[in-house]
């Protein structure tokens, strides 16, 4: 049955998410969390396996959530769900509506939902440094400073910025990543 | 027929290839299949090709399958479009359901505890930083901007009072406006042109 559930939700999550992988990240959140199928902890845990191993991203957090609660039909079933309904839009269009995505009222919808998606990730953005530096979830939650976090979250988004100024190219997710693991070695070990 | 399998499991094999060699997503994974597609084999023309770049990101679910679930389409119909999406995802599906075998009792490990501390931040600088990139190359028009800072703001305030409000409805909402906009603007032109007369 929760494979059911499973499919169902990334079906949603697939099909209503726009541009790409971070698109997803505020709705899955809220899926996770409402489910109880992660905490937010682990939930940042699987964005960073997500992200530095190979593949969509999308899929990467599908089959990850599907395992961590079903095993391998959970893994099958989420996976399939994130999928299909980029499947059968694409079909559609590909081999029905060709000038469909040229239509202005087509434009003005996406126009419409851009700068939304653009808001919803800096939204959970924002949510997710509140949580993990000040462990603050609701105002009912006395802010409980990591100062360490916060050492760690300055020194990391200093440095990318640097390197985006003096190499002219964003840096890579995965050393990212690694650095900010060796960091937290150094702080937390 | 023969010939035709051969097609289909060639193109599963890219894909496969594709879905191994990409990491950080939709993206990267358009450099890929436009040296794969496009320079090399000369499956696809490069006006094509940019068309289905813009159908694919603009469409719902991942831009990798989208892309993958076109180019199959393109080079084979319905059977291409499905060998080369299940081929773009075996990869991600065989990796992280492995990873996933030895996730916990990886993280019992105290020095991995310590690191995934430090790396739980790394994931909050990259998700604020792809917002911000989206931002900067977001046209800076009065919707656009009032749009960014209303959503933000309600997502953030929602969660912090623990309303229950899904982003599901914020996308519609952000639909739904974009398209009165343009009823409103085609109403006035129409307006504009009939005076005229």
């Amino acid at each position: 049955m929760i494979s059911f559930r499973l499919f169902l939700t990334f079906l949603k999550i697939g099909a209503v998410s726009f541009g790409g992988g971070y698109g997803m990240i505020s709705l899955i959140r809220e899926e996770v969390l409402s489910n109880g199928w992660l905490t937010e902890e682990q939930l940042l845990r699987f964005i960073a396996v997500s992200e530095s191993t190979p593949g969509p991203i999308a899929v990467n957090m599908a089959t990850f959530i599907g395992s961590s609660q079903a095993g391998f039909v959970g893994a099958l079933a989420a996976t399939f769900g994130v999928v299909l309904p980029s499947f059968i839009v694409i079909l559609l269009i590909a081999a029905l509506l060709k000038k469909v995505m040229k239509y202005a009222g087509v434009q003005s919808v996406l126009n419409g939902i851009r700068p939304v998606i653009t808001g919803l990730i800096l939204g959970t953005a924002f949510i997710l440094l509140l949580s993990t530096v000040a462990n603050i979830q609701t105002v009912h939650d006395s802010a409980l400073l990591d100062w360490k976090a916060g050492v760690i979250f300055a020194i990391l988004t200093v440095s990318a910025t640097a390197h985006a100024k003096f190499r002219k190219k964003p840096f890579s997710p995965i050393l990212l990543l690694l650095f900010s693991g060796v960091m937290g070695i150094c702080f937390y070990l | 027929m023969e010939n035709r399998m051969k097609k289909l499991f060639k193109l599963f094999l890219i894909m496969l290839k594709i879905g191994l060699f990409t990491f950080g997503g939709g993206y990267s994974m358009i450099a890929l299949l436009e040296n794969e597609f496009v320079s090399k084999r000369r499956f696809m023309q490069t006006d094509e090709f940019a068309d289905m770049v813009a159908i694919a990101e603009s469409t719902p679910g991942p831009i990798a399958i989208n892309a993958a679930t076109y180019i199959g389409y393109q080079q084979n119909g319905v059977l291409g479009s499905a060998a080369a999406t299940v081929g773009v995802c075996i990869p991600s599906f065989v990796i992280i359901f492995l990873i996933s075998l030895f996730f916990d009792a990886f993280q019992q490990i105290r020095w991995v505890t310590a690191a995934f501390r430090g790396i739980q931040v790394g994931v909050v600088v990259l998700i604020l930083s792809a917002g911000l990139k989206m931002l900067r190359q977001m046209k800076k028009t009065i919707y656009n901007i009032v749009c960014v800072c209303l959503t933000t703001a309600c997502l953030v305030l929602c969660s912090l009072f623990a309303v229950n409000f899904s982003s599901v409805f914020y996308i519609l909402i952000g639909a739904m406006i974009g398209l009165s906009i343009y009823f409103v603007k085609r109403m006035y032109e129409h307006r504009k042109t009939e005076t005229k007369k």
